[in-house]
């Protein structure tokens, strides 16, 4: 059964490095990707294109985003009573002690910096893998799919 | 610069167990152990005889505890402004969905159920450390405090 990450992420680029390292790391990885919040947003909620879109088992979020930045992203995802118990990883190039705090205050569920190097990024993103996937019990997404 | 976990774990073999696997895979940690729900609280808030308890980096929550127990205990500390930032990660036997979706919904940071088996909880604590303790940007603020 393939495990369905949703990427938020509005630079083609990291997307592609973040897919790249993600199947490397776990071939049965579905990554699926919005560029900006609002649309982040529509596929969580299921709402027009996105009606059969699943329910991922992960999030991960960069901060600064056309339309509707990271921030209030992760604040609709934590304070929606249907979606706050996903996991959301903020993933950004920001060391900004307010943007850590204000995440970590706004219940991210851990805040990664994204390294600069490659070979750098492609651990983390192995780390992220190793630990999230298969360790972490995460709430049965079955439960909420919709049925294809 | 010292890693300061707090482990609330009511039972000593397991407090025990834990302390040796991350000690011989992180030699920056230092764990200090509650050994039920009251006494984690009385840390965090430097009460009775915990005056010059460090704040944590981060902290190792079981579930079913005597006293209070684990979820009144993430209740408490997700509520608490000051202490909302601190990651938790609940580190418990049980594999109820009741109590993963419960963790995630009082803004547990993680969910991690422990395998019985000793090789495989080594291998967990490992996957812990490199992501959580190696990873993870923790604020700031605390990491220039640990340091002082």
């Amino acid at each position: 059964m393939p495990e369905e990450v949703l990427l938020v992420e509005d630079n083609p680029g990291d997307a592609r490095l973040v897919r790249e390292a993600m199947r490397a790391a776990n071939p049965s990885i579905r990554l699926c990707l919005t560029y900006d919040g609002v649309m982040a947003m529509t596929f969580l909620k299921r709402e027009g294109a996105y009606v059969r879109a699943p329910r991922p088992k992960l999030i991960l979020l960069d901060l600064n985003l056309p339309r509707m930045n990271g921030r209030e992203v992760l604040s609709r995802i934590k304070s929606d009573e249907s979606l706050k118990s996903i996991p959301t990883i903020v993933l950004t190039t920001s060391d900004a002690e307010a943007d850590i705090a204000q995440s970590y205050q706004l219940n991210a569920n851990c805040y990664l910096r994204k390294p600069v190097r490659l070979e750098a990024f492609e651990s983390l993103m192995k780390n992220v893998v190793d630990l999230w996937l298969p360790n972490v019990s995460l709430p049965l997404a079955g439960a909420t799919r919709l049925s294809h | 610069v010292p890693i300061d976990i707090l482990l609330v774990e009511d039972n000593e073999g397991d407090a025990r167990l834990l302390g040796e696997v991350l000690s011989e895979i992180n030699k920056d940690v230092r764990l200090h152990v509650a050994t039920d729900g009251l006494e984690a609280i009385a840390f965090l808030r430097y009460q009775g005889t915990h005056l010059d308890a460090p704040r944590p980096d981060l902290i190792l929550l079981d579930l079913h505890m005597p006293k209070m127990d684990g979820l009144e205990v993430l209740a408490r500390v997700k509520t608490d402004p000051w202490l909302a930032t601190i990651p938790i990660i609940v580190l418990t036997s049980s594999h109820s969905e009741m109590d993963i979706v419960q963790s995630y919904k009082l803004m547990a940071n993680c969910y991690l159920a422990k395998p019985a088996e000793l090789k495989q909880f080594e291998s967990l604590v490992r996957s812990l450390n490199d992501f959580w303790l190696t990873k993870v940007t923790l604020r700031k603020e605390r990491q220039a405090a640990g340091a002082v």
